[in-house]
């Protein structure tokens, strides 16, 4: 890849698996993965392959078996449960299937919540977001109110609100229509290219694996 | 900056559901309003009591009396000083001002030892105006108003005496008079006489007792614990146990609406959590939230709290002077500790109500595991958990019903009670439904059933409160009922003279008992008189009365020998009152001996008789009997038969000729009257805090409903679509409802009379002294049941209306939401 | 004298307002209308005859009155134990004085004993007219409680000698016998003790000629003492000037046998008025001048927030006089219900001696 820009995120052999039913599945087998700044990458995979399991734990929301992730120079596994909000709060962006909004607050807030937390709130950048996401008549609005679309927008919105380093989004077009999709996406695109921070997406879906810069397939615990 | 804007966030929740935020808050303030304004009103009291106790040291400073309990010559004052014993001179007395009679105390201020503590009565006032003439009469602000009397007026005593001029002093005692102990001896007309000296702290060595007083005085060891504070200790219990019991009902509210917002709210608390919000943080601030809403809602529940405590003093202490004769000043005074107690009680209560819910929060994982939804097989084994918890907690009550030997114990029954039968009502009432749900044919009606069962776990906390509020109404009701009966009966047995006349001294008794003597219309003068002694270590009361007919007729005896009232006459046997026969565990035929001035006075039980209302035992005998053995008895209380007819004639002309007032000249309707009064503020209180509970147990259920209607929605809307109306699914909703309620009703009301059971045959023996018979007052159920179902209407009728006049478009949302 | 008076006049003042407001501590002038003037009792004026044994007794036209003695003493060791006794006796009203508790006379007694390690004191309050406290003048009987002044068969009311004393307190008490063969001393001119350049006075008289023996108790245990006391006889009406702040007082044995009384009453103008009297070994007294005296602090002691003097230079240059005073212990406080300081002092110099101290105002 284009490694001669800086990596972001590194994975090295990390494994991970559940006790299921009484039964120990080996979810995660070893797998390596390079991410550098504003690179895209989709991460396709079988349902139950294991992909939102590895960006759980590279988001720090779940703990591996073995093997290591480092985030921005950080060893994830190392940090306390405190280390890897923080981890998530200042350097990684998360959107998911779901959106994920904050129900009893409207669309401002919402966008902003995450940069304000992390205490690096940024007026014109938020003001930039905005616009690009075409949110402005949408502000005043609560979650409820929009339409899936416009929530993902919100969503995506927040995740990039304190310019990460590296956007992990887990199916972000899953519940949209094709059109809806196509249009999130090449927002989120413009927007990622736009900060210069890495993407990783998960999906199932090729054709909006073809947008990105690279796929990855993971498929039996491994990445092809 | 980060605890804010997550606060914000969190907060911003109750925002977007103010119905919840008012059920919380509603809980919390209902629950520290009447937690603390029980508390002010006990506290209020407890404060009176130890001013009373203080004032010049009643019981809580050691004291030198006389040995035969009269009073001394203040020589013996002046030796002990000499020998180096630091005690303090008090004399005391009565006094009539104005018609009233009021106790004189007359002290000595620069020897009254500092220990004496708040010694209400120098203050900031001059020493000298005290000491000098004309010196000063130190009054409550009551007495000064009951006196009707501006500040430094000097009253005049019904013996022609002049008082130093009034001065009020707002730690006083009400009804307590207080002046320089040479002015009291003036007025009483006791020169250098003393009651008792007041012991100070050792100021070095000093000789025995003996060696300066002979065996003139015995010394009366100081007490933590005042006469009226033991005599008022079950009242304030009971007061107490009411307060308690709402603060519980109010948890119960605070319970159930913290747990729907949290289970709300978790999708926000993983949300926040993936945001990069640390477990901890959010924790903390969680409870952080929780706090400063328990903050605000313990501010608006201590300022109704003081609203309810000045609402209901007047009647508190109308109760504790009636049935005490403990004098409660009007105004309620509020120490700081009050308002810190109240917050705390009001974060510690949010915040047991919450542990649930925080706990929930606190294990939260960030991710949201898919779980089967499996409600039925949950609130199995919840219901058998609470079931068997129930068991345990009956088994309890038994076990205290069982051993237990006190009032506390008394109270730790009905507790138990109580508790016991409010964790077994889930279980009872999904037993009542799944039987109602496998006799059910129609779709429309299992559904009904199967549907009542699976929201019991939401109704349930509100369905107890309501068990519980309708349990002790039921129970005080009972009580209430049963004891005014008893009362009026046994009053119109006591109350059997038609004319009452307290003569001010025996010289004018003579003389109105030579003029009644001839007017045709008396058909008797009952000679009546009374004392007081020491039995036991407490005050009694011994009543003389004449061997009379209107007597042997009417006095109510509980258990009486054959020929009792003849076995009076010659002076060896007596009656005793329920109480004290109670309390010294005596029986007919047993002896006691009564401190007499001549010596021992031995008598013979020939009979008990209920003396309700009456704190002090009583020992009834011959009025020629209670002369002989106490010839100091003032001969001023008579009562008179009459024909009806001539009653007001001849009062008025009592009252002209001898200028006899009201309090002196009485006719028995007055007196009844007068003491039904007095009764029944004594259970106003009970019946006020009665109400309460049950309005905040009708909030409880009212809010509960209300925060589930929401969440009903999902479970509405398919039958909406198969195409039942909207309106048919309100009706049906509303229907369910008050059948719930209704069962809950009718399981309270065994509970009920259980309470009242409890009352009337555990507590009121060890509070009071007294037994009553056990009445059962259906049309009171009756209207208990509708008041109940009412309040379960008014609760229901509202979620109903919405959910009938709700748009489809709300209907349809949860099918387009539902994931 | 005129400082001492206004002194002990505020203590007892403050101590029987303390009384009745349990604990509470009054304004100096507070009380009983003394901030006021002495009107209605009777006023000191020059010229008193004095005529004894009667004037040993109370004389209640006057406002305030008391009996006041300092013991220097020590025991067989030879260290060095101080002790007070005092009754005031204060009328709060002027007038007749009915017998009963319609007597407007109250009384305070004040005890203390002090030794280099420590200063234990008590204080005791009592009504006139029952008998708990009170003075006889014949035969000679002062008591207050338990606390007595008694004079001893044959008593000489010219000497007012043999006395018994006692008084305890919670952890001390005390019983002496004192005995004096030299005449009572006249303070001031005469008996006639100015208190400032205005009309404020008072009738003084002592007896410095004190020798003792007896016994006193500390912690239960029995410590025999002999030595010195000094008696001070002082009635007057006239309440305290209003630029008057406090007093320091001094009675002196000189190892001369010589005896000097000398205080400086501190006046908020800074002008102290100073006086004293000589009192030569047969009883001679003679009045010393403001100009003549010279008080001057050499060393303070920090107590409960205060700052007392509680070392001096004393100078009286016309009497070759020039010593230094030392504390037997500095922290002598009363610790009553109107505090000041007292305790015994030894000095060196051009004299050399044991003496008292009182010190109120600070």
């Amino acid at each position: 890849m284009t490694s001669d820009r800086q990596i972001v995120l590194s994975v090295r052999e990390l494994t991970k698996a559940y006790r299921s039913a009484g039964e120990r599945v080996e979810v995660l087998r070893g797998v390596n993965l390079d991410i550098s700044a504003g690179e895209r990458v989709a991460l396709t995979g079988e349902s139950g392959s294991g992909k939102s399991t590895l960006l759980h734990l590279i988001a720090g929301l779940d703990r591996a078996d073995g093997g290591k992730i480092t985030l921005d120079g950080a060893a994830v596994g190392d940090l306390t449960d405190s280390g890897r909000a923080a981890l998530r709060r200042d350097r990684l962006g998360l959107v998911f299937q779901q959106f994920n909004l904050i129900p009893s607050l409207n669309v401002e807030d919402n966008l902003a919540f995450q940069a304000r937390i992390a205490g690096r709130h940024d007026a014109a950048w938020h003001a930039e977001l905005v616009k690009r996401l075409g949110l402005s008549t949408l502000l005043k609005r609560y979650p409820e109110q929009l339409s899936g679309g416009q929530q993902q927008r919100v969503a995506i919105g927040r995740a990039l609100a304190t310019k990460p380093l590296l956007v992990l989004a887990d199916e972000p077009t899953g519940n949209l229509d094709e059109a809806t999709a196509d249009d999130v996406l090449a927002l989120t695109r413009d927007l990622v290219s736009r900060t210069g921070c890495g993407f990783l997406m998960v999906t199932h879906s090729a054709r909006l694996a073809a947008t990105l810069d690279r796929r990855i397939n993971l498929s039996a615990g491994l990445i092809a | 900056m980060r605890v804010i804007w997550i606060l914000a966030t969190l907060l911003s929740h109750w925002r977007r559901h103010p119905m919840q935020l008012a059920t919380l808050l509603i809980g919390l303030v209902s629950a520290t309003a009447l937690w603390s304004g029980v508390q002010a009103l006990n506290q209020q009291a407890r404060l009176s009591y130890d001013r009373a106790a203080a004032t010049f040291g009643g019981a809580r400073t050691s004291t030198l009396v006389a040995r035969d309990g009269a009073s001394f010559p203040q020589q013996l004052f002046v030796d002990l000083r000499r020998a180096g014993w630091p005690v303090s001179p008090v004399l005391e007395g009565r006094l009539q001002v104005g018609g009233r009679s009021f106790r004189l105390l007359g002290i000595e201020p620069i020897t009254l030892p500092i220990e004496v503590g708040n010694a209400p009565a120098i203050g900031k006032a001059d020493l000298q105006s005290f000491i000098a003439p004309p010196g000063q009469t130190l009054v409550a602000p009551e007495t000064l108003a009951e006196l009707d009397q501006p500040e430094g007026a000097a009253p005049i005593s019904s013996g022609g005496a002049t008082l130093p001029p009034l001065h009020a002093q707002p730690q006083m005692v009400p009804g307590v008079l207080v002046v320089d102990i040479g002015i009291a001896q003036g007025l009483l007309n006791r020169p250098d006489q003393i009651s008792r000296l007041l012991i100070g702290k050792p100021r070095g060595p000093h000789p025995p007792l003996e060696a300066v007083t002979g065996d003139k005085l015995r010394l009366v060891a100081a007490d933590s614990e005042s006469d009226l504070e033991r005599l008022t200790d079950s009242f304030h219990l009971n007061l107490t146990a009411f307060g308690l019991l709402s603060f519980f009902v109010g948890l119960f509210i605070v319970n159930s609406a913290i747990g729907l917002a949290f289970e709300q709210r978790l999708p926000m608390l993983r949300t926040l959590r993936a945001c990069g919000v640390s477990a901890r943080l959010l924790n903390a601030v969680l409870v952080l939230e929780l706090v400063t809403l328990a903050l605000v809602a313990g501010l608006i529940g201590l300022v109704c709290g003081y609203l309810i405590a000045a609402l209901l003093l007047p009647d508190v202490a109308a109760s504790l002077r009636g049935l005490y004769g403990a004098e409660i000043p009007g105004e309620l005074t509020l120490k700081p500790a009050w308002w810190f107690a109240g917050i705390a009680i009001s974060i510690i209560g949010a915040l047991a109500a919450a542990t649930a819910s925080l706990l929930k929060a606190i294990r939260l994982p960030v991710l949201a595991a898919a779980q089967p939804y499996a409600w039925q097989q949950a609130q199995h084994r919840w219901l058998m958990l609470q079931a068997g918890l129930a068991l345990v907690v009956l088994t309890a009550a038994g076990c205290f019903l069982w051993f237990g030997d006190s009032l506390l114990s008394g109270f730790a029954v009905l507790a138990a009670l109580l508790l016991g039968a409010a964790l077994l009502l889930p279980a009872m009432l999904e037993l009542v439904l799944s039987v109602g749900q496998r006799s059910a044919r129609r779709a429309i009606t299992v559904w009904f059933w199967a549907d009542s069962r699976q929201q019991l776990s939401g109704l349930s906390l509100a369905l107890m409160a309501l068990l519980l509020a309708l349990a002790v109404n039921v129970g005080v009701g009972t009580m209430v009922e049963t004891f005014s009966r008893t009362f009026i009966t046994w009053l119109d047995g006591r109350l059997s003279a038609d004319i009452y006349i307290n003569a001010p001294d025996n010289a004018q008794a003579t003389d109105i008992k030579t003029w009644l003597r001839q007017r045709p219309e008396v058909q008797a003068i009952l000679p009546g008189g009374r004392t007081e002694a020491q039995l036991d270590g407490a005050p009694i009361e011994i009543v003389g009365l004449p061997d009379h007919a209107t007597y042997r007729d009417h006095w109510p005896l509980l258990q009486s020998t054959a020929n009792a009232w003849v076995r009076l006459r010659p002076g060896d046997a007596g009656f005793v009152s329920e109480q004290l026969a109670r309390r010294l565990n005596l029986g007919l035929g047993d002896h006691i001996e009564v401190p007499a001035p001549g010596g021992k006075w031995t008598l013979e039980i020939v009979g008990i008789y209920a003396d309700y209302g009456n704190p002090k035992g009583q020992i009834t005998v011959n009025i020629a009997a209670l002369l002989r053995r106490f010839p100091a008895i003032p001969q001023t209380r008579f009562g008179l038969r009459v024909a009806p007819p001539e009653i007001p004639a001849l009062m008025s002309a009592l009252q002209s000729k001898f200028g006899l007032d009201a309090r002196n000249l009485l006719d028995q309707a007055t007196l009844k009257a007068e003491s039904r009064r007095i009764f029944n503020r004594t259970f106003a209180v009970t019946a006020a805090l009665n109400a309460f509970t049950l309005g905040v147990a009708g909030i409880a259920l009212l809010t509960s409903l209300l925060t589930l209607g929401n969440s009903r929605l999902p479970h509405l809307a398919p039958l909406w679509a198969i195409g039942i109306t909207r309106r048919r699914l309100a009706a049906i909703e509303l229907l369910k409802t008050l059948s719930v309620a209704l069962i809950t009703t009718l399981l309270a009301l065994p509970l009920g009379l259980l309470v009242a059971w409890c009352l009337i045959a555990v507590v009121n023996v060890k509070a009071f002294g007294w037994r009553l018979p056990f009445h059962v007052f259906p049309l009171q159920l009756i209207k208990l049941v509708a008041v109940a179902m009412l309040a379960a209407l008014a609760a229901a009728l509202v979620p109903a209306l919405k959910l009938a006049r709700m748009q489809p478009a709300s209907l349809i949302k949860i099918f387009a939401d539902e994931r | 004298m005129n400082d001492r008076f206004g002194v002990t006049r505020r203590a007892f003042a403050g101590a029987v307002i303390a009384a009745g407001l349990g604990g509470r501590l009054a304004r100096a002038q507070g009380f009983a209308g003394l901030g006021a003037d002495g009107k209605g009792f009777t006023p000191a004026t020059p010229g008193k005859v004095f005529s004894f044994p009667a004037d040993h007794g109370p004389h209640p036209d006057f406002r305030i009155e008391w009996w006041y003695v300092t013991a220097n003493l020590v025991d067989r060791s030879g260290a060095a134990f101080g002790v007070q006794w005092t009754l005031f006796r204060q009328a709060m009203k002027p007038g007749g004085q009915p017998q009963g508790w319609a007597s407007q006379q109250i009384w305070m007694g004040h005890a203390a004993v002090t030794t280099a390690e420590l200063h234990r004191f008590s204080e005791t309050f009592a009504r006139g007219g029952v008998g708990q406290a009170g003075v006889d003048a014949t035969p000679f009987h002062g008591w207050i409680d338990s606390w007595n002044m008694r004079g001893l068969a044959p008593i000489n009311d010219m000497n007012i000698a043999p006395l018994e004393l006692n008084a305890s307190g919670a952890d001390f008490s005390y019983a002496l016998r004192l005995d004096a063969n030299q005449p009572l001393v006249l303070e001031g001119d005469a008996g006639y003790s100015r208190k400032s350049e205005r009309e404020q006075a008072s009738y003084y008289y002592s007896q410095p000629f004190f020798a003792v023996s007896g016994r006193v108790t500390l912690d239960d245990k029995p410590i025999e003492v002999i030595g010195m006391a000094w008696m001070d006889r002082e009635w007057s009406s006239q309440p305290l000037a209003s630029d008057q702040t406090g007093w320091d007082w001094l009675a002196l044995h000189l190892n001369s046998g010589e005896k000097l009384m000398l205080y400086r009453l501190r006046q908020t103008d800074g002008r102290d008025y100073r006086t004293g009297n000589w009192i030569s070994p047969d009883g001679r007294s003679e009045q010393i001048s403001t100009a003549d005296i010279k008080m001057t602090p050499t060393a303070f002691t920090p107590i409960e927030a205060r700052k007392l003097p509680t070392a001096w230079r004393i100078e009286i240059p016309t009497r070759g006089l020039s010593i230094e005073t030392t504390a037997l212990n500095p922290l002598s406080w009363m610790g009553t219900s109107f505090s000041y300081w007292e305790g015994p002092i030894s000095f060196t110099g051009s004299h050399a001696g044991v003496g008292y101290l009182e010190m109120t105002g600070y």
